[in-house]
């Protein structure tokens, strides 16, 4: 412990907090989209830390995450809107959401229990469409999900009477909705990180690392490699869960447009772009990715106009350019990812030697 | 070849009747064999005769199609691998399968994983490095990046952390140089000294009947001969077939 709480680390520990603290505050001047844009990159850095669990630590490649967060989006959605006439507390459906998208990640990893590498990929991938399709079908004959048009007057996050959606004064400060959901998320993402760090360091989290670079081996030392890969889904699946609770809360409105393969590549990317296995790494590539193109977007504009006095090409295709050379360049001067772990470092410094 | 087998403490496994099948087709043929305590045996046989996956039954690594194995007088057959580890079975995989992308010292560790006696686990590791002085010399470095012979030195080794009973190598000497094989086996004689039990896969006939007290042949799936290393090194027909005269 001493190790840790050195002046210099207190120091540092004192000064994030501060910053954390002050962000929303800061962004918020620039308008409170800008809040927006910070608090989904949080929430996907908490999706990507989830995913990380799957994919870094235990190695399996998960085309198919988004599944996850879906169920724990629509279970919100169901049990805190007019559509059932439901309105639980957060504090009921958050652990329901986690739950559902516990067993969805169960299901999906029992028949993919022998399944590896591109094979596993392509089931995950199946499987993260199917659960989007049913949410787009199930509307007939019993109406459960509202089929493509989405559940609308989703119940934002309420503590007792403090509601997380409007603007409020506390102590003379005033605080907007989004600012107070930043709050919220930073917490929830203390919460992943933490129990990602307890994971890797523990004896699942050894096992995991061991099926990952050989199952065979892995058996022959004496692992359940079945419970344990069938943990890894699940304990992945229910961050993605808990993610797609606040999102719906967030948001006010679900539909199945928000659950498609994109998404799940996205986090994917996210997990490989910042370097896969390596939490501070993994954080990193998911704030980068989700603030970069929402910045380029801002940003195509005003540049084009300045360079040529009209606007050439369109920003959001131009975005997705962008964005696309950008993930090439760092695949190929970076290929470990842009925050490695040391592990990882020091493999790609002994293959170059 | 003095070795300590044979002390008549009686038989660590008996395996009767194993079969094992890939779909239709019968790779192993209901086998009857055993390994008695403190002993070294050695199956030996040519390439596809079924000896890789007698011993991959044996630990579990597929399931068997049939037949009895039992162990310190229980029937394990149906147990998965990861118990076996537990009842102190471990085995060497064929194609070594070290775990490349950790260093010596942690795949080391992660043989003991069955294990949480620290102080056990602290001596193992010291005789493991007294068994192979070059992995103490390279702990730090990533398996990955080991020569072929290094890297079986660090599978048994691996093997040895788990505190096993009985030891299963598949295939030691495949693909290593003479001087590393001559060495590997060197290692495999002297944890035979120590007690270990062995039964050794192996397509180097010479090498594993000059190492074990008996052998099995096995050709196309079963057992055609037996008996005591020594009477088979000097069988004609062994001879003949598989030691190149």
């Amino acid at each position: 412990m001493n190790k840790w709480l050195t002046p210099r680390s207190t120091l540092g520990l004192v000064l994030v907090a501060a910053a954390l603290i002050v962000l929303p505050f800061v962004v918020g001047m620039g308008g409170q989209a800008w809040v927006r844009i910070l608090n989904f990159a949080i929430l996907y850095a908490f999706l990507a830390l989830g995913l990380n669990i799957v994919v870094g630590f235990a190695g399996l490649l998960d085309l198919g995450y988004v599944a996850f967060y879906a169920v724990g989006a629509y279970t919100w959605a169901l049990l805190a809107s007019p559509h059932f006439g439901l309105h639980l507390p957060f504090w009921a459906i958050l652990p329901i959401g986690a739950v559902f998208a516990c067993i969805a990640g169960a299901l999906l990893g029992a028949p993919t229990l022998k399944l590896r590498g591109d094979y596993l990929a392509i089931v995950t991938l199946g499987f993260g469409e199917i659960v989007r399709i049913f949410m787009n079908n199930l509307n007939a004959p019993v109406n459960i999900t509202n089929g493509a048009q989405g559940i609308t007057l989703i119940d934002p996050v309420v503590v007792g009477q403090f509601k997380f959606s409007a603007t409020s004064t506390i102590f003379g400060l005033t605080v907007t909705g989004p600012q107070k959901y930043y709050y919220l998320l930073v917490l929830l993402a203390l919460g992943v990180i933490l129990v990602n760090y307890r994971l890797q360091h523990s004896r699942i989290g050894r096992a995991w690392q061991a099926i990952r670079e050989d199952e065979i081996a892995a058996k022959a030392i004496g692992i359940n490699t079945r419970n344990v890969k069938l943990l890894a889904f699940a304990m992945g699946a229910s961050f993605g869960g808990i993610a797609g609770g606040i999102f719906a809360a967030m948001q006010g409105f679900v539909s199945p447009e928000s659950f498609s393969l994109i998404e799940s590549i996205m986090i994917l990317a996210m997990v490989v772009l910042g370097g896969m296995g390596h939490i501070p790494g993994v954080i990193l590539g998911a704030v980068l990715l989700a603030i970069l193109p929402e910045a380029l977007r801002y940003a195509v504009v005003p540049v084009q106009k300045a360079l040529f006095g009209e606007v050439l090409a369109d920003p959001e295709s131009l975005r997705m350019l962008v964005f696309g050379l950008a993930l090439v360049l760092v695949m190929r001067f970076r290929p470990a990812g842009l925050w490695p772990s040391p592990e990882r470092r020091r493999e790609l410094a002994e293959k170059t030697q | 070849m003095s070795g300590n087998g044979n002390n008549g403490k009686g038989p660590l496994l008996i395996a009767e009747g194993l079969r094992v099948a890939y779909g239709g087709i019968q790779a192993v043929r209901g086998i009857t064999f055993h390994v008695d305590e403190g002993e070294t045996v050695a199956l030996i046989g040519a390439n596809g005769a079924g000896k890789t996956s007698t011993l991959r039954a044996l630990a579990r690594m597929l399931d068997p199609a049939g037949g009895s194995v039992r162990y310190q007088g229980r029937e394990i057959s149906a147990l998965p691998p990861h118990r076996l580890v537990h009842e102190g079975i471990a085995l060497v995989p064929e194609g070594r399968g070290v775990f490349p992308r950790l260093t010596i010292a942690e795949n080391l560790a992660m043989g003991a994983f069955s294990r949480s006696d620290k102080a056990g686990i602290a001596h193992d590791l010291d005789h493991v490095y007294g068994l192979f002085p070059r992995l103490r010399e390279r702990e730090k470095q990533l398996a990955g990046t080991l020569s072929g012979g290094e890297q079986q030195m660090l599978a048994i080794g691996r093997a040895l952390m788990s505190r096993p009973k009985l030891l299963l190598l598949d295939e030691p000497s495949m693909g290593l140089a003479p001087i590393m094989v001559q060495k590997i086996f060197e290692v495999i004689r002297t944890v035979a000294a120590e007690g270990m039990t062995i039964l050794l896969v192996e397509q180097n006939a010479k090498l594993a009947l000059e190492t074990a007290q008996r052998g099995y042949v096995m050709e196309s799936g079963g057992i055609t001969l037996t008996a005591e290393a020594a009477a088979l090194l000097h069988d004609p027909k062994v001879r003949e077939a598989y030691l190149g005269e």
